[in-house]
């Protein structure tokens, strides 16, 4: 019964929200709630002339309007809380309506409250908005051109930083044999979690307490910022983050609808409902990527790499979101020399302002880029030095027994065999036999590709003391509390937020074996800022790695003190008692005993406690890691391109991941996947597009191309397990890998599938119509 | 995505919805599965006043064979298409794209008569019907009519159905004994729905060569077509490869080719002879 960490059991969480009794925000339903509806720039850079809303407030049903000049006063702009230091960042926060001018298409300009969410969306179309339109610049290589237009007169040519790390002595690459450099473009992508955002508030006007259920990944954050944005104490301010149908990074930023839909719940003192609709969600929410990344390796013949450069243009949208200047930054600059050992690296990001929804996380959050560049020129190297791939990789991959390696922007990579790990990948693909098989269909003109990816990631976030170095605006520790009830059931809370990582499921996996009780009897509770004293949320693949410490510490405490109650009552020194199975047992005397169940009762009842032992049984923990983890892994993709029309044929993927100890290999392997189908899904079908003037073109499903289950072969994924050093449960985070290896992986299978063209690099994704240009072009070189 | 508010009426019968189109004043529009029409209203860009419910209508469902042509009642969803036993006998290519239209979900509400009569341009039925001689049975105020389809279809969303008539089945030829039949489609990777998706139906003689040649193509442009020059060109001939290619080559021409996000003209048209190359190859192979 006990031995549970490690097993492969089925979600609890999942037969509510599979049988549709999950509580969404949407599933909030309170008397006398009134809905949201936001009117949204059609322009992507315009000045406002005026706004009308008489027509709007005299529709039946509707409360009220508010405009910019309405709100502007009573809902402070939403702050960045990620100011990158020493780089002359200049925030431009996000107002919750913009007043004066509108500086992406979509921005909201008025939000109607009405009796029903209809009627609050027939009410949008009687709000007139008459604008200016001024030119709108989309592209940041564009936007940081002299010639373009400026969107902030504080921000001459778009400029919001130039941040620098690392330095390569010039010479590195004047004397090198062989240099590699590639333009890289790591294209515009939207999250799409199933369920959009969306928020209900309730104001209790008596108490002057304000409830605000919404769709986040880190409720204590949405309070810290939303209590400063409507001027609330925190301790008046309750979020709630109820069931949450996914996020991905897209639900970690603090947006201002949700502040909108509170202050009109304050101000007209009944309960507001907004919900976002998906054509709002590509609007709206946070786009992440968009980075143009130019890359140079220095290298020797014989396949050594010396040196990495980089600059990176990122596109920040049209305002800083609350983690937008660190994804281009920290976590992609960090990683630039992925899992090699290479003497010298030095990466230059330039944060650009564009007319564009603005970008933050998503899945992975500047690892995918930093390891698409790396992996990618690493093949681009390999081929320029007519040697196999693998064989770069083997010569270049940190080495076992040099662990923690610490990599020159001062990553400590934390545990791991990576030749291992690669081994175990070609072995599992077959990687000889594929290369002989290649071959003999490239005689007959049949263009099949082999990628590899050998990535590593920097997660785990994070030790606070860097977290504060790097601009963070807030601590990265972790909570739980462990609380045992009189019947010996145990409540978990947690300042992390899963949604739909299945923590419900490991962390109860992990107490029920440290107590000896059934999983049944632990349940986590997560997502609410009045009941869970303090927490950072789930992203960055830390909720097992930082909370799962804190899970463990605490639990190890409860242990603590319950042995103490159980040897007063057999009479003992706690020395003399073990703990196994759920028992306390006298040493060599193990009919002599307590279980867990009978000192749960114990110490709650109090009746015969220990001295200097207080009542009831609880443990808590606050775990600051000492340093990041870092999952490795490598990948392999086999595709078959088809000539006529360009069409990747996905035939096979294999990844081998090193995620460190794993708690319950089903739903880590259900990670990979979906990481995978997000990472296959960017480097083939997912792109977001503007048109020049700033239109966002891809503003549904009908032409935002989401990953299909029928696009995929079966997934061929393995593990090696190398525990982290630097939290109790050794786990190193398995959330972002898939994102992280994938796009490299079938890049470079599709650029090894089309070398007999003459290919070299084709910008993500590669849809058909590209890969087919590219080989008539080919064709017509020939 | 929050349709405006419209007026909802069911008809029992053929000449009760013809009675309310006629009630409606032009804002009354059809529904049956619903699955092209109601996305439209989300968006907005479809704002009828009345919504006419004929799910109920039964005399519009099933399938029959009536001489040399299998007729499909306009309320026949491509789920029970695709399993018809009549369809698989006489018609397989018919059940072929029907399996292939949207998702589980879809197929099991879309109806025959709707996809036809919402004429999407990226539709797959409207290439079937074009190869298989369809025929739009109509019953409006004046009566029962029949309509071929290339008079049906007219572009994108646009059909010449008058607007008091109703769609009441599809008819289609079942082609000479030894032809054979396919539809190939090139999925669009978001929406689903056809960037070119081509049917194809051929026989040939004895001696090789070819005396029945049908290709309709959808997805490419504006409105599905027929690809008549193509087919004269291979009439007739021998079914070499050579005589299909060039035949292949043909098949955009006498259809618009459109562009999206996804794919350009250029492009499309090239989808056009590669699939139609692919497809008849197939069926006189």
């Amino acid at each position: 019964m006990t031995k549970v960490v490690g097993k492969p059991l089925k979600r609890k969480e999942d037969p509510k929200l599979i049988t549709g009794n999950g509580q969404f925000t949407d599933d909030i339903k309170l008397t006398g709630m009134l809905y949201m509806a936001v009117k949204r720039s059609q322009h992507a850079h315009a000045r406002i002339k005026r706004i009308s809303v008489d027509a709007a407030l005299k529709l039946p049903g509707v409360v009220a309007v508010y405009t910019g000049k309405d709100v502007q006063d009573k809902i402070k702009p939403i702050r960045s809380i990620w100011l990158v230091p020493g780089c002359d960042l200049i925030a431009k926060d996000r107002v919750p309506l913009a007043v004066d001018k509108v500086n992406y298409t979509g921005e909201a300009v008025a939000v109607v409250i009405a009796e029903s969410r209809y009627l609050a969306s027939d009410a949008l179309d009687l709000i007139d908005v008459v604008y200016e339109e001024l030119p709108a610049v989309v592209h940041q290589e564009a936007a940081i051109e002299g010639s373009a237009p400026v969107i902030y007169n504080d921000v001459p040519g778009n400029v919001a930083f130039t941040w620098k790390a690392g330095e390569v002595p010039e010479e590195v690459f004047a004397n090198a044999e062989v240099v590699v450099k590639q333009r890289f473009y790591e294209q515009r992508v939207a999250a799409n979690p199933m369920e959009t955002r969306g928020a209900v508030a309730q104001y209790n006007p008596g108490s002057g307490e304000l409830t605000l259920w919404c769709t986040s990944q880190n409720p204590h954050i949405h309070r810290l910022q939303y209590s400063e944005a409507l001027g609330i104490s925190e301790t008046k301010l309750r979020i709630i983050a109820p069931d949450v149908g996914g996020g991905f990074g897209a639900k970690i930023a603090v947006y201002t609808e949700e502040a909108l839909a509170a202050f009109a719940a304050m101000d007209l003192k009944q309960p507001v409902k907004w919900i976002e609709d998906r054509q709002e969600h590509f609007l709206a929410t946070s786009h992440a990527r968009d980075q143009v990344i130019t890359t140079e390796l220095a290298g020797t013949k014989d396949g050594k790499i010396l040196a990495i450069r980089t600059r990176n243009v990122a596109s920040l949208g049209a305002y800083l979101s609350t983690m937008g200047a660190g994804v281009p930054t920290i976590d992609f600059g960090l990683m630039v020399t992925g899992a090699y050992t290479i003497p010298y690296a030095q990466a230059e990001t330039i944060g650009v302002y564009t007319n564009t929804t603005p970008t933050d996380a998503y899945r992975g959050a500047g690892k995918p880029e930093a390891s698409y560049q790396i992996e990618r020129i690493v093949s681009l190297f390999a081929e320029k030095i007519g040697m196999d791939p693998v064989e770069v990789r083997r010569k270049n991959l940190v080495q076992k027994g040099s662990f923690p390696y610490t990599n020159p922007m001062g990553c400590n990579y934390d545990s791991g065999d990576y030749q291992k790990v690669l081994e175990q990948a070609l072995e599992a693909a077959g990687y000889a036999g594929l290369r002989k098989e290649q071959e003999e269909a490239r005689k007959n003109g049949r263009l099949l590709g082999i990628g590899i990816s050998t990535y590593v990631e920097l997660c785990g976030l994070g030790p606070s003391a860097v977290a504060g170095a790097i601009g963070f605006g807030g601590g990265l520790y972790e909570n739980c509390t462990v609380r045992v009830h009189p019947s010996g059931k145990v409540t978990v809370l947690t300042g992390a937020s899963p949604h739909g990582q299945g923590e419900g499921t490991t962390f109860a996996q992990v107490v029920a074996e440290k107590f000896g009780i059934p999983i049944e009897d632990v349940e986590l509770f997560h997502g609410d800022t009045h009941m869970i004293s303090m927490g950072w949320g789930t992203y960055g693949s830390r909720t097992t790695p930082v909370a799962g410490g804190a899970l463990a510490i605490a639990a190890d405490r409860v242990i603590e003190k319950a042995i103490k109650i159980a040897a007063h009552e057999l009479e003992v020194s706690p020395e003399e008692l073990k703990f196994e199975d759920g028992a306390f047992m006298v040493k060599g005397d193990p009919d002599k005993k307590r279980t867990f169940k009978e000192i749960a009762w114990s110490a709650n009842n109090a009746w015969n406690l220990p001295a200097g032992v207080e009542p009831a049984l609880e443990g808590q923990c606050f775990f600051d890691p000492p340093d990041f983890v870092y999952p490795f892994g490598a990948h392999i993709c086999v595709v078959e391109v088809d000539p006529d029309t360009g069409v990747v044929d996905l035939k096979k993927y294999v990844s081998v991941d090193d995620v460190g100890r794993i708690l319950n290999p089903l739903i880590v392997e259900g990670q990979v996947h979906g990481g995978l189908a997000q990472g296959i899904g960017q480097a083939l079908w997912e792109q977001t597009v503007y048109s020049e003037k700033g239109q966002l073109l891809s503003g549904t499903f009908m032409d935002y191309a989401m990953p299909k289950a029928k696009f995929f072969p079966m997934i061929e994924s393995s593990f090696v397990e190398s525990p982290s050093p630097v939290n109790p449960l050794g786990a190193k985070g398995v959330g972002e890998t898939g994102t992280t290896a994938a796009p490299s992986a079938v890049v470079n299978a599709v650029m090894d599938a089309l070398k007999p063209y003459g290919v070299v690099d084709l910008e993500m994704p590669l849809t058909p119509e590209k890969v087919w240009k590219a080989i008539q072009k080919g064709r017509a070189v020939k | 995505m929050i349709p405006v508010s419209f007026d909802y009426v069911r008809a029992a019968s053929i000449p009760e919805a013809i009675q309310l189109l006629k009630n409606s004043n032009g804002e009354g529009k059809l529904i049956a599965g619903g699955h092209s029409l109601v996305p439209l209203m989300k968006f907005r860009l479809s704002n009828p006043g009345t919504l006419i419910d004929i799910s109920d209508v039964n005399e519009m469902k099933g399938v029959g064979i009536v001489g040399s042509r299998l007729v499909v009642g306009a309320l026949t969803t491509h789920a029970e298409v695709a399993e018809d036993t009549a369809v698989l006998a006489h018609l397989p290519v018919l059940a072929e794209a029907a399996k292939q239209i949207g998702d589980m979900q879809v197929r099991n509400k879309g109806t025959v008569g709707g996809n036809i009569a919402h004429a999407d341009p990226s539709a797959d039925l409207p290439a079937v019907a074009l190869a298989l001689d369809a025929v739009v049975h109509l019953t409006g105020e004046d009566g029962e009519e029949k309509v071929p389809i290339q008079e049906f279809l007219l572009g994108p969303f646009i059909t010449s159905l008058p607007e008091t008539s109703v769609v009441t089945a599809i008819s289609f030829a079942v082609p000479p004994a030894g032809t054979q039949s396919t539809y190939l489609k090139y999925f669009h990777p978001a929406s689903g729905y056809a960037v070119v998706g081509v049917c194809a139906v051929g026989g040939k003689t004895a001696e090789g060569l070819v005396n029945h040649v049908r290709i309709g193509i959808t997805g490419a442009g504006d409105c599905a077509f027929r690809t008549e020059q193509a087919e004269k060109f291979l009439f007739g001939k021998p079914a070499t490869l050579e005589n299909i290619k060039q035949a292949a080559s043909l098949a955009a021409a006498d259809g618009d080719m459109g562009e999206d996000l996804f794919a350009s003209s250029e492009y499309r048209a090239h989808l056009c002879k590669v699939y139609t190359e692919r497809a008849l190859r197939k069926v006189l192979g």
